[in-house]
C-alpha cells in the first residue's frame, strides 16, 4: 500500500538556521496523525514543504506516492489545506469563500453549487451560509475553512495548528467535525499541535518534534505505557527531548529568528 | 445532524482530474482563474459600494477644481486648441485606476499576513495565473471606477466619443494600465516585504509616476528631463492611448497598445517571481 504522506530524510534551512533536520516520517492512509511540538520545533515548515510551498533543501516528501517538488500541482489537487491562522475573507459571505476555492479546485460547474451546499451543510454552516464570514464567529470561521478544503474531496486533509485561537466549546466541536470526516470519507489527516491533550485524545499515532527533529513516533497510548502509569504525553515529551512544552516560544526556534531578522531589518 | 459527503463521491474512491501540462491547459487554467479572481472582485464590490463613492470625490476634486481654473487661465498649451478639462479628463482616468492599483501590494501583504495567500498558493493555481488573475480583478475595479469617471466629465461638459468600439479600445487601456501598477504595486511588497513600509513607498512612487506622465500637460511644455522620464513611464502611454480613444486627440495607438501590453506583461513576471519570497516570509 502507497503510503499517504512518505518524508525521506526531509531537511530544511533558513540561513545557518537548520528548521527541519533529516524527518523520516510514514502515514499511512485513513491515519490521523500528530506531528508534536513547541513554536519553533519546525512542524510548519515541514507542512510547507508537504503542501508545495517550500522546496526541501536535502531528502524529499511524497504524497500518495506523488512527489511534492516534481509534480506539484498534481500534489495540490489530493491535498486540502487549512493553515494556522483563521483565514476566511471577511467581505465575502460562507458561500462565496467556498465557491472561490471551488473554482480554484476547478470543480465543473454544474455541480459547483450543489457541492458548496453540501460542504457548507456538512460543516454545519447552512444557516449563517449566506452572511458575511467577518460575522462568524473563531470556531465558525474554521469550519468554513474545513468546508472549502473540503470542497476537492481532498484524499489528505493537513491542519495546521487547527485549534488555536478557539476557546474550548468551538475546540471541542472541531475535533468533532474532523473525527467525523476522517471516518466517514476514510481521508488522512495530518495535523500539527503544541496541545498535548488534544493529541492524546483525537490522534491515531504521533510524532514528538523537537529542535526539527523527530524524536519519536508512535500511538499515544504506547508511548505513555512504556513510561509507566499515570504518565501525560506531556511527560513523554520531557522525557524524549528534556524539555517542557509550555506555551512560551521555545528559544532559538525558528519563529524567534524571524522575528528578529524582522526586527533587524526595520531597525536597520 | 447529519453529516453529508461535501463532495459527493467518499473522498477516497475520487481519482484526482488528470492534468496535463500542455499549453492549451495552461492557458484554459489561467483564463479560469483570471475569471475566478475578477469575479471575487465583484463580489466585494457588490457587498461594499463605499469605496466606489469615496473614490469618487478624489477626480471630482480634479476635474471640478484644477479643470475648471486651469481651462480659464489657459496656462497649458492643449493640441488641436481642444479645451483643457477634456484633456485632463482621461488623464484622471488613468489617475484614479493608479490609485486603485498601487493597492494592491498592500492587499497581498494583508493577505500573506491573514494567511490567505498560503491557502491559494496550495490550490491548483500556478503563481502567474495567481498574479494575471489579482492583477485584471485591479483591472475590473479600475473600469467601475472609470465609469463614474467618464460620468462626472460627461456632466462637466466633456464631449467624449460614443463610438463603441472606441469606447471598448479605452476600456482595453484602462484594465491594462491597472493591471501594470497592481503588478508593480505586488512586485515592491515581494522585496518591501512589511505593510507600514509599502505604504510609504507607494505614496512615494504614485505623484512622481502621474506628475512625470502627461496626465495634466503635454511632454512639450516639461524640461528635458521630465521629458525623458516620461518617455518610460507607462502612464503616459496609458494617458496617450485614453485620450486618443475618448477625445481624438493624434496619438500612435498602436504604439502605445504595444507598450502597455508589453508592460503588463513584464510587470506579471515581475511580480510572479517575487511572489514566493512574499509568502515564505
Amino acid at each position: 500500500m502507497i503510503d499517504a504522506v512518505r518524508c525521506a530524510d526531509l531537511s530544511y534551512r533558513f540561513g545557518a538556521h537548520t528548521a527541519v533536520d533529516r524527518v523520516n516520517l510514514s502515514i499511512e492512509p485513513g491515519e490521523m496523525f500528530g506531528l508534536l511540538g513547541p513554536n519553533g520545533a519546525g512542524k510548519t515548515t515541514t507542512i510547507r514543504m508537504l503542501t508545495t510551498l517550500l522546496k526541501p533543501a536535502t531528502g524529499s516528501v511524497a504524497v500518495f506516492g506523488i512527489d511534492a517538488t516534481e509534480q506539484p500541482m498534481r500534489v495540490r489537487r489530493v491535498i486540502g489545506y487549512v493553515p494556522q491562522m483563521l483565514s476566511a475573507d471577511a467581505n465575502l459571505t460562507g458561500v462565496e469563500n467556498v465557491e472561490l476555492f471551488a473554482r480554484l479546485f476547478d470543480v465543473p460547474r454544474k455541480v459547483r453549487k450543489e457541492r458548496v451546499t453540501e460542504a457548507l451543510d456538512a460543516m454545519g454552516l447552512s444557516e449563517a451560509a449566506t452572511r458575511a464570514a467577518g460575522t462568524y464567529s473563531g470556531g465558525m470561521i474554521r469550519r468554513l475553512e474545513l468546508a472549502q478544503a473540503l470542497i476537492n474531496a481532498p484524499r489528505l486533509l493537513v491542519l495546521d495548528e487547527p485549534t488555536v485561537g478557539l476557546d474550548p466549546i468551538a475546540r471541542g466541536n472541531v475535533w468533532e467535525y474532523i473525527r467525523r470526516l476522517r471516518d466517514e470519507h476514510a481521508m488522512t489527516v495530518l495535523m500539527t499541535t503544541h496541545y498535548m491533550d488534544e493529541a492524546d485524545a483525537y490522534c491515531d499515532r504521533v510524532s514528538l518534534m523537537h529542535r526539527g527533529a523527530i524524536r519519536t513516533t508512535g500511538r499515544p497510548a504506547d508511548l505513555r505505557a512504556e513510561l509507566g502509569d499515570g504518565v501525560t504525553l506531556d511527560d513523554v515529551f520531557r522525557h524524549y527531548t528534556g524539555d517542557t512544552l509550555s506555551d512560551k516560544p521555545e528559544e532559538g526556534g525558528i519563529r524567534d529568528v524571524r522575528r528578529a531578522r524582522r526586527t533587524a531589518r526595520r531597525l536597520g | 445532524m447529519t453529516y453529508a459527503a461535501p463532495g459527493a463521491p467518499p473522498a477516497a474512491s475520487v481519482e484526482p482530474p488528470i492534468v496535463t501540462d500542455n499549453p492549451v491547459a495552461g492557458i484554459t487554467r489561467l483564463a479560469s482563474r483570471v475569471i475566478t479572481l475578477c469575479w471575487v472582485e465583484l463580489r466585494k464590490i457588490r457587498h461594499d459600494r463605499t469605496e466606489l463613492y469615496t473614490r469618487a470625490i478624489q477626480p471630482t476634486l480634479w476635474l471640478l477644481i484644477y479643470g475648471e481654473v486651469f481651462t480659464r487661465v489657459r496656462a497649458i498649451p492643449t493640441p488641436e486648441g481642444i479645451p483643457y478639462l477634456s484633456y485632463l479628463a482621461p488623464g484622471i482616468m488613468a489617475q484614479s485606476a493608479l490609485f486603485i492599483a498601487i493597492f494592491y501590494g498592500i492587499q497581498i501583504i494583508w493577505e500573506r499576513d491573514a494567511g490567505v495567500l498560503t491557502k491559494l498558493m496550495v490550490t491548483p493555481t500556478p503563481r502567474s495565473a495567481l498574479i494575471t488573475g489579482k492583477a485584471f480583478a485591479a483591472g475590473v475595479r479600475a473600469l467601475l471606477q472609470g465609469v463614474v469617471v467618464v460620468i462626472i466629465a460627461a456632466i462637466l461638459g466633456v464631449a467624449l466619443t460614443a463610438n463603441p468600439l472606441k469606447l471598448l479600445g479605452a476600456a482595453i487601456f484602462l484594465v491594462l494600465g491597472a493591471a501594470f501598477f497592481a503588478c508593480l504595486s505586488m512586485s515592491i511588497a515581494g522585496v518591501a516585504l512589511a505593510r507600514d513600509r509599502l505604504m510609504g513607498i507607494g505614496q512615494a512612487i504614485t505623484m512622481p509616476l502621474f506628475f512625470s506622465s502627461s496626465a495634466l500637460y503635454p511632454a512639450s511644455v516639461m524640461p528635458g528631463w521630465l521629458q525623458a522620464i516620461s518617455k518610460v513611464n507607462p502612464l503616459t502611454y496609458q494617458v496617450e492611448g485614453l485620450r486618443g480613444l475618448l477625445i481624438g486627440t493624434s496619438t500612435i495607438l498602436w504604439l502605445d497598445g504595444v507598450v502597455m501590453v508589453g508592460a503588463t506583461i513584464a510587470s506579471i513576471t515581475c511580480a510572479s517571481l517575487l511572489l514566493p519570497r512574499l509568502a515564505n516570509r
